[in-house]
């Protein structure tokens, strides 16, 4: 009868482990991580680059970690002088025809190059005056160059591409030191998943040209996030320079993307540094914007709320968070509502080989919290209820000029905005609102997983989160009624959330018991 | 045969003795020289019966690696329902090897005998003869003894009448020593850079295309005929030497020798006796200064150790050497063994396949510094370096063509160090090579 | 084997479409054919055009890019034109401590060519080193095309020659 568990000893730590586990995966539950670079778990592991040997008793040769499963009764050493003079011998072969122009190269900081030859290197090469290996800087396609000289052949990208996308557009070309990542020449890297090989070159060999020479990466504030692409809701970190994004990398979860996001969604960053937001609450009268301060603009929201008579349309962005939608709904309890998410549309771009993981059709990332919050109407449907309408709300709604000039038929019109919109010309209020780079919150995703997101950058001038600003004028029109303090408790405060805190979702989000039927599509 | 010479009386011809005739090549030739009665008798062995035939008589894999024949049919699955193969390692690429290709000009026929019998043995229906994309001649043979056979009905679906299936084909190689190692073949005949694959899985349990597979040398499966005639017992008498290392082996001996050609002897026979009676010794006026046994990727022996070698799997490794291939390399006093030397590594640089980083490197980088030495501009701490490297280079990797490239490198230091320190010192005038 | 500059027809003709089919009843997968139709391609045109690499990528069911990575990995297949007739000389250790460098020198002398890798002036030759023919007793073996040569000595090199018009 054999045993589920094996139970093995790493550097001295022993460690019970499910039959099957590889050596890498069971020293790093003992807290030992093996150097390596080919391997990686999102795939499949060739074990050439032939760092991970570690010293197994009783076993002749070192043995590759990533692929040598771990046996009851093994002892491990990670960091035996054989084992540590065999890494260091790889890296002396890594190096000698790398081009060490770390002072060039935007992998600099967080290049495991770097931090393993730090780590267990040797301080100065054998390899003398002989002439290093040259090939040119290739253009892969939009967004990334390969730098040949650079590259540690750990066919990471050409595996990505080929066991995980099921597109091999990348090769190794050639044979022995000649060997190179080829990528055929009528061939752009245009897959809409091929960004995931920059973050996968461990070195600074596959780089994006967005991101090239923008920052270095000890500069950047890195803040946990989720993407505001689409429904998928990958996990994201958002990396920002003194307040500048300049980046999203995907954060890894083991359900939603685990180490993956598609292009789309990293390419759609730069509207979070938009210079031209609107920084302060401005009343419109005669026609004039004036300046006032939260407590007068609430003053007077809660007044067109509260003296408007009749139904209210509500237009949310795509980018809206639960607790804003949530808590607009709220302000506007007892009313006919018409709610509606902005939800526009693009083509279907899954990642093959990983199953539920796709660019969505739908490029909202709250889509699914707005239909449990009940802001499912449809669009259109809410843009033709306007007519009529006595209070219509735009929260940071991204108008067509049609839907801009239909705006004119409501009674009322606040605008809760991130870029103020001259076309609303009946705009009573315009009120600043953060975009979700600026504040903490929550999305649905399309199965039902709740995902909270911090802020990456500060707020410009007065802009604050919308469900504040709705809880806020909410407040006024009670009796004993107190803003939430946080993000957290806006999110409790909701029937739909009941019960929930920000921390109860912890950093790989929760699937809501509510939402799970919704399912995936 | 010492092909192309004449048989020599300390020659053992079993494998070889109708080498050189040109009616040896037809399956109606072949027949009348015996060939085929194992076939014969092998479709009414049962697969266990054929494998205990082969472990009784003690082969071992001549293609370098020497593992026992039988053991290895033996690891093949019985019961699994998975079609299974096999493959014939015919990519003879090791340097100073050239005896399978002897076998398939010659006598293709015993070859397509011993590969049917081994299907027989394995239980396969389907074997893929991998021939280096280089021998066109004797590939081009095979090739139309294979089309004999099917005509004959020694293949095909019903061989001999049998019921039984035996289906053969050619499989072309193009240009890659490391498809020579069995993984890496497996993975050419599938369609895809010749990359050895790490192991396990094992080739028995999951080899080409995914399923139960064994591979072969040449020369191995042209033993198998004469074991299923006449027995293993007959093949494990056949020895001079260790009863470890029965029957013959086709040593394919080359370089300074006055009769350079392929030998068949009996294992166990004095490595004196080979080369100075069978080839005729050195040529005129030359001394022996160095032998490599078993194709270049095996340990340098000295004159010294050369003296007193049996030439068979114990006597060589007890000589810190190893029979390999049987790809003799005999040089004289007059050969440059840091140039030879050099030579390999850059051989061995050329044919890394590049998965692992000692190999891909390392075989580079020991050529540099070789080459760098042989124009004069060496280093003291170069020979250091150079046995550094090889240490980074052995027993680190997915399959040993680095460490291949280690053993001419360390055992070429060991015993001939005075033609590196003659290089470094100047006192030998250095050589235009390398870039 | 013949080159021509002129444009090329496809791989596949029928008969070689045929041939495949016919080889591909003896693998599992389409992918096994990959090295055979290589040759069927270097075989046709002399060389294996990028043209052909996207025939044989469609026929077949790959990327041109994994047809790419398996061409460059073998050395016997061409990725560029070569001479009408292509010399592969081995001068590996057990060749070349028995004057393979002469041969080859004999060899660059009489076709012209002038240094390994070059075609010559005429268009008729390429000449290159290659490793172990697997011929070591019968020094100096080459390839000439598909013809397999030994014991070529720099005496005999301009007679072999004139046989390669």
């Amino acid at each position: 009868m054999a045993d589920a568990q094996v139970t093995l000893t790493v550097d001295g730590m022993d460690v019970t482990v499910p039959r099957g586990t590889m050596l890498i995966d069971a020293a790093r539950q003992a807290g030992v991580v093996v150097p390596h670079y080919c391997y990686h778990p999102g795939l499949p592991s060739p074990a050439v680059c032939r760092m991970c040997l570690v010293q197994v008793e009783k076993m002749p040769k070192l043995v590759p970690a990533c692929v040598t499963a771990a046996a009851d009764g093994q002892v491990v050493h990670v960091h035996s002088p054989e084992a540590k003079q065999a890494r260091k011998g790889v890296l002396e072969f890594l190096l000698i025809n790398h081009p060490l122009d770390c002072p060039i190269c935007d992998q600099a900081g967080e290049c495991e190059l770097q931090d393993f030859v730090f780590q267990e290197g040797q301080a100065g090469t054998r390899y003398g005056d002989y002439p290093k290996r040259f090939n040119p800087v290739e253009d892969f396609g939009p967004d990334i160059l390969y730098v040949p000289n650079r590259c540690i052949l750990c066919t990471r990208c050409v595996r990505f591409m080929e066991d995980v996308a099921e597109a091999p557009v990348l090769n190794v070309s050639e044979r022995g030191d000649r060997a190179y990542i080829g990528i055929d020449p009528d061939h752009r890297l245009d897959h809409p998943w091929s960004g995931n090989v920059v973050d996968l070159c461990p070195v600074g060999s596959l780089v994006s040209k967005d991101f090239l020479h923008k920052a270095r990466a000890w500069d950047l504030d890195k803040t946990a996030s989720v993407c505001p692409g689409c429904t998928q809701g990958c996990n994201v970190t958002i990396e920002a320079r003194d307040e500048v994004v300049v980046r999203l990398r995907p954060r890894t979860n083991p359900e939603v993307n685990r180490w993956f996001m598609c292009d789309a969604g990293r390419a759609d960053y730069r509207w979070m540094n938009r210079g031209d937001r609107c920084e302060a609450p401005l009343a419109i009268g005669d026609g004039r914007p004036v300046a006032h301060d939260w407590d007068d603009a609430l003053t007077t929201f809660a007044s067109l709320v509260g003296e408007s008579d009749g139904p209210a349309v509500v237009l949310f962005g795509r980018r809206a968070s639960s607790e804003t939608i949530g808590w607009m709904l709220r302000l506007l309890d007892g009313r006919r509502t018409t709610a509606a998410i902005q939800v526009p549309e693009g083509p279907e771009a899954p990642l093959a080989a990983v199953p539920n993981l796709a660019l969505r059709r739908e490029r909202s990332p709250n889509l699914h919290g707005a239909r449990l919050l009940g802001a499912d109407a449809d669009w259109d449907a809410a843009i033709a209820a306007l007519g009529g309408a006595a209070l219509a709300l735009v929260v940071d709604a991204d108008l067509s000029d049609a839907e801009a000039a239909a705006m004119s038929g409501a009674a009322r019109v606040v605008h809760l905005a991130t870029v103020a919109d001259p076309r609303l010309t009946t705009a009573a209020l315009v009120l600043p609102v953060t975009t979700m780079a600026e504040e903490q919150g929550v999305y649905v995703n399309r199965d039902g997983r709740a995902q909270r997101y911090l802020p990456a950058r500060t707020p410009p001038g007065m802009a604050r989160p919308g469900w504040w600003v709705a809880a806020s004028a909410w407040q006024r029109l009670g009796a004993d009624r107190t803003v939430p303090a946080t993000a957290s408790e806006a999110l409790g405060a909701l029937p739909a959330f009941a019960g929930l805190d920000h921390d109860a979702l912890g950093w790989h989000g929760r699937v809501l018991a509510t939402a799970a039927a919704g399912g995936t599509r | 045969m010492g092909y192309p010479h004449p048989i020599h009386p300390k020659e053992t011809p079993l494998l070889s003795q109708h080498f050189g005739e040109l009616d040896a090549r037809s399956y109606e030739g072949w027949t009348r020289r015996g060939g085929y009665q194992a076939l014969r008798q092998a479709v009414g062995m049962t697969p266990e019966a054929i494998v205990d035939e082969v472990k009784a008589s003690g082969l071992r894999g001549r293609g370098g690696a020497g593992f026992p024949t039988g053991m290895k049919w033996g690891f093949m699955p019985k019961d699994d329902g998975k079609p299974h193969y096999l493959c014939c390692n015919a990519d003879e690429s090791e340097p100073g090897t050239f005896k399978d290709r002897e076998i398939m000009r010659w006598t293709p026929h015993a070859l397509i005998e011993g590969c049917a019998i081994a299907c027989l043995g394995i239980r396969a229906e389907t074997c893929y003869i991998f021939v280096r994309g280089e021998y066109t001649e004797p590939g081009r043979i095979l090739e139309r003894a294979i089309a004999e056979a099917y005509a004959a009905g020694a293949l095909g679906d019903n061989v001999f009448g049998s019921g039984k299936r035996i289906e053969m084909v050619v499989h072309w190689g193009a240009g890659a020593y490391i498809c020579g190692e069995e993984t890496a073949l497996m993975n050419a005949i599938e369609g895809k850079r010749g990359n050895p694959r790490i192991k396990p899985p094992f080739p028995a349990v999951s080899g080409l295309f995914g399923m139960p597979t064994t591979i072969n040398n040449v020369e191995t499966l042209a033993a198998v005929p004469p074991i299923i005639t006449r027995g293993g017992a007959w093949y494990a008498g056949l020895t001079l030497g260790s009863p470890k290392s029965t029957g013959t082996k086709l040593i394919s001996v080359c370089g300074h020798v006055q009769r350079p050609g392929t030998y068949e002897i009996t294992l166990g026979l004095p490595m004196r006796e080979l080369i100075f009676e069978c080839c005729g010794g050195m040529r005129e006026g030359r001394t022996l200064k160095a032998v490599i046994p078993g194709g270049s990727s095996v340990p340098i022996m000295n004159a010294a150790e050369v003296e007193e070698c049996v030439t068979d799997y114990e006597g060589i490794a007890a000589k810190g050497s190893l029979l390999g291939s049987g790809g003799m390399i005999v040089m004289d006093d007059s050969t440059d063994m840091v140039l030879q030397i050099c030579r390999l590594a850059r051989f061995y640089a050329h044919e890394s396949c590049a998965q692992c980083t000692n190999c891909r490197e390392g075989t580079a980088w020991t050529t540099r510094i070789l080459e760098r030495i042989l124009r004069g501009e060496g280093k003291r701490a170069d020979l250091d370096l150079l046995l550094d490297l090889a240490e980074n280079m052995t027993g680190k990797t997915i399959c040993v063509l680095s460490d291949s490239c280690a053993a001419p490198v360390v055992s070429g230091i060991a015993k001939f160090r005075d033609e590196f320190e003659a290089y470094l010192s100047g006192a030998r005038a250095p050589l235009a090579v390398g870039a | 084997m013949s080159h021509d500059t002129a444009p090329a027809g496809p791989v596949f003709t029928p008969a070689r479409k045929a041939e495949l089919e016919a080889l591909a009843a003896k693998y599992p997968t389409r992918q096994a054919l990959l090295l055979p139709a290589l040759w069927m391609a270097q075989r046709e045109h002399g060389w294996v055009r990028p043209e052909a690499i996207d025939e044989i990528a469609a026929e077949l069911d790959l990327t041109p890019a994994y047809v790419r990575g398996v061409v460059t990995f073998y050395t016997m297949y061409h990725t560029h034109p070569v001479g009408r007739h292509f010399i592969q000389v081995c001068t590996t250790s057990p060749c070349g401590m028995c004057g393979a460098g002469d041969v080859v020198a004999a060899l660059l002398e009489h076709t012209g060519c002038g240094e390994l890798g070059a075609t010559s002036p005429d268009g008729r030759f390429t000449v290159i080193e290659t490793e172990c023919l697997g011929a070591c007793g019968f020094v100096t073996p080459m390839l000439i095309d598909d013809d397999f040569l030994e014991s070529v000595t720099p005496d005999t090199v301009p007679e072999l020659l004139a046989r390669y018009p």
